[in-house]
């Protein structure tokens, strides 16, 4: 195998909290050496750029089994390396739903042959996600899942998700909801507020993320499972994240960037890029996620990257599926909302890509030193540059972010010691 | 956007007033036997009603053929939406017909607002799910300067199923801008309290009785039992503290107008007694909606 040399970048290793600017050289798919005047046959300058730990989305939707107009395993792999990302993990509400040993082999053999990234299957809590009688969870996790959700499908009957938390705990695995109360938000397309009262769009209150996060804490609490909050967007499921935390319950959570850069009021009237689950909240929910990241409520960034054919996001609203991109903006939205501003520092920032993710997952990803596996995430920090959806990797076009001016971004990625990825300079 | 006409919001006063003055030329043009006038000789309206609907779409149709022009009338079940065409093929369709307008009625929010982006046509909002339904809100201001000297400074009750009423929201924005002041009343579930933020000429209430005293104008709206995903009040209990009766009349002014965009529910919403009072302007409020359409095709289509 190959040997290369990543030189005179920044190197930034949140689990050691190296910082520094460095040579970082790979050999047979592993980090060899980080140091300074190191030498390979290849080469690649650095310069400027920021050298990270693989960045890990530990929640994506590749849709396939079942859904490949949408996406692919290939594609969204794809449009994953084209993001900055080495890992992601992929949520179980394909067709069929992953509840079955079965389906989670399906997926990580295709990975294995046609995704450039690290592919870690989430399997179902319920069989078919239907909220009622527990997936094939043991089996699953001897095939490889690395958690349980029903993401999109949130279990409902509070006594099967108490059955669901003692069996992932007695297999090591976290339990990751969807928070949302179905009888709450039934109907509702948007968050419910004085926009979707203007708009007379249907509401999905912001106590039907609340109650869910409420009722989870309170059974992690007896069950002692482990316990993650997927996309939280309301500001009182951070506080009861934070107040979790405080008790001592292994519980943490993620937010998407598109829940920290937009508000309710800043969706483009009925256009359906703009809709997704949970929908974008008031002002005042922005910036509590915003808090909740700098002040620890929140661990980690993850996309719900969640394609959609055009043909289904060109309706009217109320008929559109949920769901948006979010593999290619989450660098360029994070440097923008939380490091640019100020609010958390860069290392923090890849913190949330990379070791907090892990710590969730036990991936045994996420760090940046010497024998480890060689994934490297390349990116700078003031390089302007605009998303163009058309050039998206990703099967689907659906983003609100289409023609937004950034300032920073992925340049390349590298898993097991190959450029998946590099931006075309 | 195209020169339709999506919603009052976005309309300034002097277009309102255009359209309200043109709708008086119509009006008194009508009175008697109603001479055919051929403004719009030659040109071809398009009703598309993908919701139920008699007296808007007919009301469109007769305001077009007085004006002259050719209306053809689609409704949903005749059309190819049936057979898993989308909307915006739908559209394009008849668009490559080339009608110089669209009267559109559908039971999305937005669905005209979504079109208009995508298409280079007129469209002409005939009420879209619960967000507006400008000409309606049109001939409502018609009708009440048929009663009142100016919409300003005039107390404005409007009570029912607020949140599901697109003609609730068109009226506030209309009736604001008009420095008229509103008062929604409805059962609590059907009123939240963002409406209050709509505009700043907004006050809400749950008590019919506080809404209606001193008012100058009464709108009841229709409970729409069909936008509803769940039974938010009891029933049984709707006309007891929200059906409009005669006792209720006492606490308005002497002079106050009782209208209702229709169809109207005697014994649900409003009292056969009202309904049929002289205080009820509900037929003219009928009548001027074929003049304030000829205004608006007028002004779209012309």
């Amino acid at each position: 195998m190959s040997r290369i040399v990543l030189k005179n970048g920044r190197v930034m290793d949140p689990a050691s909290g190296h910082d520094g600017v460095a040579d970082v050289l790979i050999a047979d798919g592993k980090i060899a050496a980080i140091g300074a005047n190191l030498e390979a046959p290849e080469a690649f300058d650095a310069t400027g750029l920021i050298v990270a730990p693989g960045f890990i989305d530990m929640h994506v939707h590749l849709r396939e089994p079942g859904f490949e107009h949408s996406e692919t395993i290939e594609t969204g792999g794809r449009a994953a390396a084209a993001g900055g990302f080495t890992s992601v993990c992929c949520m179980p509400n394909t067709n069929p739903v992953n509840d079955s040993a079965v389906v989670t082999t399906y997926i990580i053999e295709r990975a294995r042959r046609v995704s450039p990234v690290n592919v870690y299957p989430i399997g179902a809590i319920t069989k078919g996600s239907a909220g009622e009688e527990l997936a094939a969870i043991g089996a699953m996790k001897q095939a490889g899942i690395v958690a349980i959700s029903d993401d999109g499908r949130p279990v409902m009957n509070a006594r099967v998700m108490r059955r669901a938390m003692e069996t992932a705990k007695s297999f090591g695995l976290p339990v990751i909801n969807h928070c949302e109360d179905l009888n709450l938000s039934a109907g509702g397309d948007m968050h419910e507020g004085f926009e979707s009262v203007k708009l007379g769009l249907r509401g999905i209150p912001a106590c039907s993320e609340d109650v869910m996060v409420a009722r989870d804490i309170l059974l992690a609490e007896v069950t002692g499972a482990r316990y993650h909050v997927a996309h939280i967007s309301a500001r009182h499921s951070v506080e009861m994240v934070r107040f979790a935390k405080a008790r001592g319950l292994p519980v943490t959570s993620e937010v998407c960037p598109h829940h920290f850069t937009l508000c309710d009021s800043d969706i483009v009237p009925y256009d359906s890029n703009f809709k997704m689950k949970p929908p974008l909240r008031s002002c005042f929910d922005v910036q509590a996620v915003t808090e909740g990241l700098a002040t620890g409520a929140i661990d980690v960034i993850a996309t719900d990257h969640a394609p959609h054919p055009g043909s289904e996001k060109m309706q009217e609203f109320e008929r559109c599926p949920f769901g948006i991109n979010g593999l290619e903006t989450a660098i360029g939205l994070s440097l923008e909302q939380l490091v640019h501003t100020g609010r958390i520092s860069l290392m923090t920032m890849i913190a949330m890509f990379t070791i907090k993710p892990n710590a969730v997952l036990n991936l045994g990803k996420g760090r940046l030193a010497a024998g480890e596996t060689a994934d490297v995430t390349l990116f700078d920090t003031d390089r302007a540059w605009n998303y163009d959806l058309n050039k998206s990797q990703s099967k689907s076009r659906n983003s609100p972010f289409h023609g937004r001016p950034f300032r920073g971004g992925q340049v390349a990625t590298i898993v097991n010691g190959e450029f998946v990825w590099r931006l075309d300079r | 956007m195209t020169r339709g006409l999506l919603g009052i919001e976005n309309l300034d006063r002097a277009e309102i007033e255009a359209y309200l003055e043109r709708a008086k030329f119509f009006q008194a043009h009508g009175e008697g036997q109603f001479k055919k006038l051929d403004t719009l000789r030659g040109k071809t309206l398009v009703n598309l009603f993908f919701e139920n609907s008699t007296r808007t779409r007919t009301s469109f149709e007769i305001a077009a053929k007085r004006l002259g022009a050719d209306t053809i009338s689609i409704s949903s079940s005749g059309s190819s939406t049936s057979k898993g065409e989308s909307l915006v093929d739908t559209l394009n369709t008849l668009a490559a017909m080339r009608p110089h307008a669209i009267v559109m009625r559908h039971a999305a929010s937005g669905a005209p607002h979504f079109l208009a982006r995508h298409l280079e046509m007129p469209i002409i909002n005939a009420g879209d799910g619960l967000h507006e339904h400008p000409t309606q809100a049109l001939l409502d201001a018609l009708t009440i300067l048929d009663y009142k000297p100016k919409l300003e400074g005039l107390r404005v009750a409007i009570i029912g199923d607020i949140v599901h009423s697109r003609v609730a929201r068109s009226n506030v924005y209309l009736l604001s801008k008009f420095g008229a002041g509103v008062v929604l009343c409805g059962p609590a579930p059907l009123l939240p309290p963002a409406l209050g933020q709509l505009t700043n000429n907004v006050t809400l209430t749950h008590d019919i009785r506080e809404a209606i005293a001193g008012a100058d104008v009464i709108m009841m709206l229709r409970v729409q039992l069909e936008r509803q995903h769940e039974t938010p009040f009891p029933p049984g209990d709707y006309f007891r503290f929200y059906g409009l009766r005669p006792d209720h009349l006492n606490l308005c002014k002497p002079d106050a107008i009782v209208m209702h965009p229709g169809p109207i529910n005697r014994g649900r919403e409003i009292s056969s007694e009202v309904a049929d009072s002289k205080h009820s302007v509900i037929l003219n409020q009928v009548e001027n909606g074929v003049a304030i359409r000829m205004a608006v095709l007028e002004r779209v289509m012309g």
